[in-house]
């Protein structure tokens, strides 16, 4: 056991946090205000080596690994949830799955210019009518031979509105059902991929998605991630690297929620008193702290093994189970704290606590995650 | 990073288990129903390393580190709470005469509490009336020619009526926490006589005692630590000690999932295993959850009290979170039993009374708040 971060972890968190506290922190209440896409963050996040952090620099990555990614994505996310997550999709939806299925042609042409940062990637699973449940798409790839025709519609695809690559999951074969699905990655500008406004939503404002459509798109075979019938299971080794990326998002937005709670407790007087004096508001913090390291350990726990390539699928589920539920509880008790000011935007704990409640439903609700621990405990 | 045990803490954690398995697991009913530990059991423990394990050799300790120890107490305390808890207790006191002691005071209990020659130590802070706050305790020590006497009594004390050596806390000073010190007190000891066995609800294996002392003279040289600086060796105890609770309690949790697990593969309702039913999933799946939590925030204290880095806040975490969890969860482990649960024949009827003092002991939940809230607010 061996709990210290290593140097270079540490260099990584620290580069995240200076970049989070300098340029993003202070354009988040405007973000989410205007629900404005930061271009300018994007940019800078590839600069910085943000986008493709545990890729290996010779195809544009940072070199790094999961935990230092996942201490990264928490520090980024910290500062504005929708900046997190949208590094979060181009990092473990995208180039991860690239990396981990691509072959050498793959990764230099789609690889290489989505984790240096110069393009950015989406990840094409959920449809309107299937989301947990994502072996039962509607959308569908005609084998014709040397390529694929592919026809359907792809939902709430975070980053759909500016991604130049969508990592797309298609039924090749409806009859195999989750053995029937392939991965194929399609550029922005391929005839016949088109997309609607983006949606409205409750938090995470500043991150854009949208519903994408596919109609008659020639994707030739060159482009199939893994093999045909490979991409249930590339989808589902996806999440589990995933739900680190959201549970380390979760893990920011509830150390914020935390820290701005406990500065206000301090200044904020009642009964002639500071009310953090107070053993309410005391236990309260302290519950919140307590729950935030015990997420935050998890994460952690998971990221260590995706490292070790040993198999997480359990741990990344508790990882995000309990991130992002800790994460609305402590988020909750933040703007309890706050009393009305926090019910206000003038607060940012009003934007925290919109922002966290998406955690618990992205890359597999609550209840899917419930379902993998469940299983993986019963059957052991 | 890394959160694997290395190679010497999962030989301790395997050696724990199969002596569990083995020796506490078939007889943790028994123990419960009789309010005893056997003696034989005290013994082994003390013959495997177990009573002081994070404690130097040359004191006869395993000095196999302090998340080595947690991993080994859960697996005690998994096959038995009270004898999880007697363990817990004797390390603590193991270690902190080797961190407090003189030379001298080292070498005259810690071999002998590392050999099972004392049985098991003790730790006589609680009084009736003084709990959560040890700084309205009332047991005085008065100082007589070069002996001290101490007068008073204490409550709620672990191993009471068979620990060889008490460490006891009494009042040498002003009023608060200032005034107190630290001593070390042999069973048998003129005076010293052990009170009311606690009829509990649970840990009904381990003895619980008042004590009183009437006059004890102990020589200048029981004395642990600085005169007047008892409360801070108590402190710095319990961070320890706090460890070790967090540990029996995930031990105690462990062994309800696992029969919780057991039992929803077997039971059937409505032509399927209850296991199959969400309802029972989602229970197995929180419970798991939690568990690995309450594990990852006590092997980090631990970590950290081995590494010799600040722990104290990160102790408070675990034990706070460690005995909550374990006590939802053995809470579900009993509903997944339905009313097999609620019945002795079951185990986990035993895990449910046994997991509520968790909650209590070695600093209360709100102690632990208090802690942690202080930790937050600087």
């Amino acid at each position: 056991m061996k709990l210290d971060l290593t140097e270079e972890q540490s260099m990584i968190q620290q580069m995240a946090r200076d970049f989070a506290v300098r340029e993003v922190e202070p354009k988040a209440r405007e973000l989410d205000k205007e629900g404005r896409w930061p271009t300018e963050l994007v940019a800078r996040m590839g600069e910085l080596g943000l986008m493709g952090l545990a890729i290996p620099d010779q195809y544009g990555g940072a070199g790094s690994d999961t935990v230092s990614y996942a201490l990264a994505m928490e520090e980024v996310s910290r500062a504005c949830a929708s900046t997190g997550v949208i590094m979060s999709v181009n990092n473990s939806l995208v180039c991860d799955p690239l990396y981990k299925f691509g072959n050498e042609d793959q990764k230099k042409r789609f690889l290489a210019p989505l984790a240096s940062g110069k393009k950015l990637g989406c990840f094409g699973l959920t449809e309107p009518a299937s989301g947990s449940d994502a072996s039962h798409m509607e959308t569908v790839a005609e084998d014709k031979g040397d390529h694929f025709i592919v026809n359907g519609a792809k939902n709430w695809i975070t980053n759909g509105p500016h991604a130049d690559t969508i990592v797309l999951f298609v039924a090749s074969d409806r009859s195999l059902g989750a053995k029937g699905t392939t991965a194929v990655v399609i550029e922005k500008g391929t005839p016949g991929f088109t997309q609607n406004p983006r949606d409205h939503k409750l938090g995470i404002h500043a991150a854009h998605s949208c519903t994408v459509f596919f109609e008659n798109v020639k994707v030739p075979k060159e482009n199939v991630l893994g093999e045909k019938g490979m991409g249930f299971k590339i989808a589902m080794a996806t999440l589990d690297g995933g739900r680190i990326g959201i549970a380390s998002q979760a893990l920011g937005i509830a150390r914020a929620a935390l820290e701005k709670a406990t500065e206000y407790a301090k200044v904020r007087k009642a009964f002639g008193e500071p009310i953090a004096n107070k053993q309410a508001i005391q236990f309260m913090l302290a519950d919140m702290a307590t729950e935030l390291d015990a997420a935050r350990l998890l994460t952690l726990r998971a990221a260590t093994m995706k490292d070790k390539g040993v198999r997480h699928t359990k741990e990344s589920a508790m990882a995000k189970l309990f991130a992002s539920e800790a994460a609305t509880r402590i988020t909750h008790k933040a703007i309890q704290i706050h009393g009305g000011y926090g019910y206000s935007t003038e607060y940012d704990v009003e934007r925290h606590y919109r922002d966290a409640r998406i955690t618990e439903i992205y890359e597999g609700t609550s209840e899917i995650q419930r379902i993998v621990i469940a299983a993986n405990t019963l059957k052991a | 990073m890394d959160f694997d045990l290395d190679e010497t803490a999962s030989m301790v954690q395997a050696s724990a288990r199969d002596f569990a398995n083995k020796e506490i697991v078939p007889r943790a009913a028994s123990i419960d129903r009789e309010g005893k530990i056997p003696r034989s059991i005290l013994k082994d423990l003390a013959d495997l390393g177990m009573m002081t394990l994070a404690l130097p050799e040359e004191l006869g300790g395993a000095d196999v580190g302090t998340v080595a120890y947690s991993a080994a107490l859960t697996e005690i305390a998994r096959g038995c709470a009270s004898t999880g808890v007697t363990m817990s207790v004797t390390n603590m006191v193991a270690e902190v005469i080797a961190r407090f002691g003189t030379d001298a005071q080292k070498k005259q209990y810690v071999p002998k509490l590392a050999s099972g020659a004392l049985v098991a130590g003790s730790f006589a802070l609680s009084e009736p009336e003084a709990g959560s706050d040890p700084g309205a305790m009332r047991t005085t020590a008065k100082r007589d020619g070069d002996h001290w006497v101490i007068d008073g009594a204490k409550q709620w004390i672990t191993s009471g009526d068979f620990a060889g050596v008490f460490v006891v806390w009494a009042r040498t000073g002003g009023a608060g926490t200032k005034g107190i010190s630290c001593f070390l007190v042999e069973q048998g000891t003129p005076g010293l006589s052990v009170g009311h066995h606690e009829d509990k609800m649970g840990l009904r294996g381990s003895s619980t005692t008042a004590l009183h002392f009437e006059g004890v003279r102990v020589p200048e040289t029981a004395l642990l630590g600085e005169l007047n600086g008892g409360f801070k060796i108590a402190m710095m105890a319990l961070d320890g000690g706090r460890i070790g609770i967090a540990s029996q309690a995930i031990g105690i949790a462990e062994a309800a999932l696992g029969a919780a697990v057991d039992y929803a593969k077997e039971r059937k309702t409505f032509g399927a295993p209850i296991a199959d039913h969400q309802g029972i999933q989602w229970m197995i799946a929180d419970s798991r959850t939690e568990l690995d939590a309450a594990r990852l925030l006590t092997y980090r204290a631990a970590y950290l009290k081995e590494s010799k880095q600040s722990f104290s806040s990160q102790a408070a975490m675990a034990k706070l979170y460690a005995t909550e969890a374990a006590g939802r969860i053995c809470d579900r482990a009993l509903q997944i039993h339905g009313g097999y649960g609620y019945v002795k024949e079951y185990d986990v009827e035993r895990y449910y009374r046994d997991v509520r003092v968790t909650r209590i002991y070695e600093g209360t939940s709100e102690i632990q708040r208090v802690v942690i809230g202080r930790g937050v607010t600087g």
